[in-house]
């Protein structure tokens, strides 16, 4: 059974035709990287996965519960609101920029949602996010508040607040991409330590290199479409379609 | 009539100041939250309604809105009502800050990144939660200065219950000065005033470091 299955998914903002028939199926382990140009709908397609955006038609399940499907007119419906707050517990999903709470410390941005809002024990949620801080090297910061760590540090916080959700799939919208070379090494680093420990992944990401280390599979996106998708050999060692060829080219060369 | 004479004699206007103040503060602030969402409702004839009922708190002087609120339902029904004085006057003050605080609470709310709502909603908060634990702290950090700025008018605009005949401090200094013909009853009432607003920026103050822990 595939832990997250999207068929057919189209999304269009106005006349824009952002995704335009996109299927990704994704296994439990699996580490996936998603590349390709600005606008190519890349993170329009993890924004859609994680319900932030809806979709305009196709279908959605977790776990092979099933959040988005056509009706008998071609309609979207998503399922009922109890279904969708269990669906919801099965992936967590890291921003591009961070979306820490600045009025929580550390480790009350860790906390308060597997608390508030999966009413777990606050004893044994402290010991898992003071873990998960340990493993980050984070530990000293639990009561710093996000305003006065780094851009990386930050990031990592961020990361720790969406395991310690415990999800099935973890999303990554560019991760690095508001940070200097040092800080997205920082980060780089700690997804690398995910993906070696078997949890599940997908990637948006412009790190060529990085995605070709620790993914299973890479998806190459152009205008709403998967244009390659592969190993990281074959799509980024070598490319089939012009198009990947031509984009990882213009990369290599800057 | 001595100068202790004069300020025990404003003293009971004081304490009225104080109950239209505190009184205006306790309807108005949650009347405001009310009014923003009315303002921001997606529902056009509700966001319509709100917008209408903003501009004309906002378009006309605050002595006219209290002048309608007591005469009004005499004057347009024919409905006398007794004792209805104080009551008019809280009518027409929370209404009219409600309007102000409301555009207020509105831009603090509107001033959030959608980010905060995004990573509330993929970690499952309800909207709700989001709204109280998530957004409305920083919102009430942003907006503290403004809302410094209309409370400390609040104040002063007190003095204009006189227009209703109202005993409260700014009444009675002009009754004791016209028959003493003294200044003395003005100054009292000006180092009140200034004296509440000092209390007032201080407290405001004392909120706005509490909450300067984050940025």
């Amino acid at each position: 059974m595939n832990l997250l299955e999207m068929k057919n998914i189209r999304k269009s903002f106005g006349e824009l035709s952002v995704i335009r028939d996109i299927s990704l199926s994704v296994t439990r382990g699996e580490v996936v990287s998603i590349i390709g140009p600005s606008g190519s709908g890349k993170s329009t397609l993890l924004r859609c996965a994680t319900f932030l955006e809806t979709i305009d038609s196709g279908f959605i399940s977790y776990m092979g519960q099933v959040a988005a499907q056509e009706d008998a007119t071609g309609a979207i419906t998503y399922c009922t609101h109890e279904e969708m707050k269990k669906i919801h517990g099965y992936f967590g999903l890291v921003f591009q920029n961070f979306n820490l709470f600045p009025h929580y410390s550390v480790l009350k941005n860790i906390m308060d949602a597997p608390i508030v809002v999966q009413g777990r024990q606050k004893s044994e949620v402290r010991e898992e996010a003071m873990a998960l801080l340990e493993k980050m090297g984070l530990a000293d910061k639990a009561d710093f508040y996000p305003y006065q760590l780094s851009g990386g540090q930050q990031q990592r916080v961020s990361i720790v607040r969406a395991l310690a959700m415990n999800p099935e799939i973890l999303f990554f919208d560019e991760p690095t991409s508001a940070l200097d070379p040092e800080l997205t090494i920082e980060v780089l680093k700690v997804i690398r330590q995910l993906a070696e420990e078997h949890m599940t992944m997908v990637i948006v990401t412009h790190e060529m290199q990085f995605a070709a280390a620790v993914s299973d599979r890479v998806i190459f996106m152009d205008g709403g479409i998967i244009v390659e998708e592969g190993s990281p050999e074959q799509v980024i060692s070598n490319p089939e379609k012009a198009r990947t060829r031509q984009f990882l080219d213009m990369y290599n060369n800057r | 009539m001595s100068f202790f004479t004069m300020l025990e004699t404003m003293s009971s206007g004081m304490l009225k100041t104080c109950a239209i103040f505190f009184l205006t503060l306790l309807f108005s602030l949650p009347l405001g939250f009310l009014v923003s969402f009315g303002r921001m409702s997606k529902n056009p004839i509700l966001r319509n309604i709100v917008k209408v009922y903003i501009s004309i708190m906002r378009g006309t002087p605050l002595m006219l809105q209290l002048l309608v609120w007591y005469f009004g339902p005499f004057y347009l029904f024919q409905i006398p009502i007794r004792g209805y004085r104080f009551t008019a006057i809280i009518l027409g003050f929370a209404f009219n800050y409600a309007a102000y605080f409301g555009e207020i609470f509105r831009a603090g709310i509107e001033s959030m990144p959608q980010g905060q709502y995004e990573a509330a909603k993929v970690l499952g908060y309800t909207k709700v939660q989001t709204f109280f634990r998530i957004i409305l702290p920083q919102v009430v950090k942003r907006i503290l200065p403004a809302v410094t700025n209309e409370v400390i008018t609040l104040v002063k605009d007190t003095s204009l219950a006189f227009s209703l005949a109202y005993q409260e401090v700014f009444s009675i200094a002009k009754q004791i000065s016209s028959s003493q013909t003294s200044f003395m009853p003005f100054l009292i009432a000006g180092v009140f005033y200034y004296i509440m607003n000092y209390a007032v920026a201080f407290a405001m103050e004392r909120m706005e470091k509490s909450m300067s822990y984050y940025r």
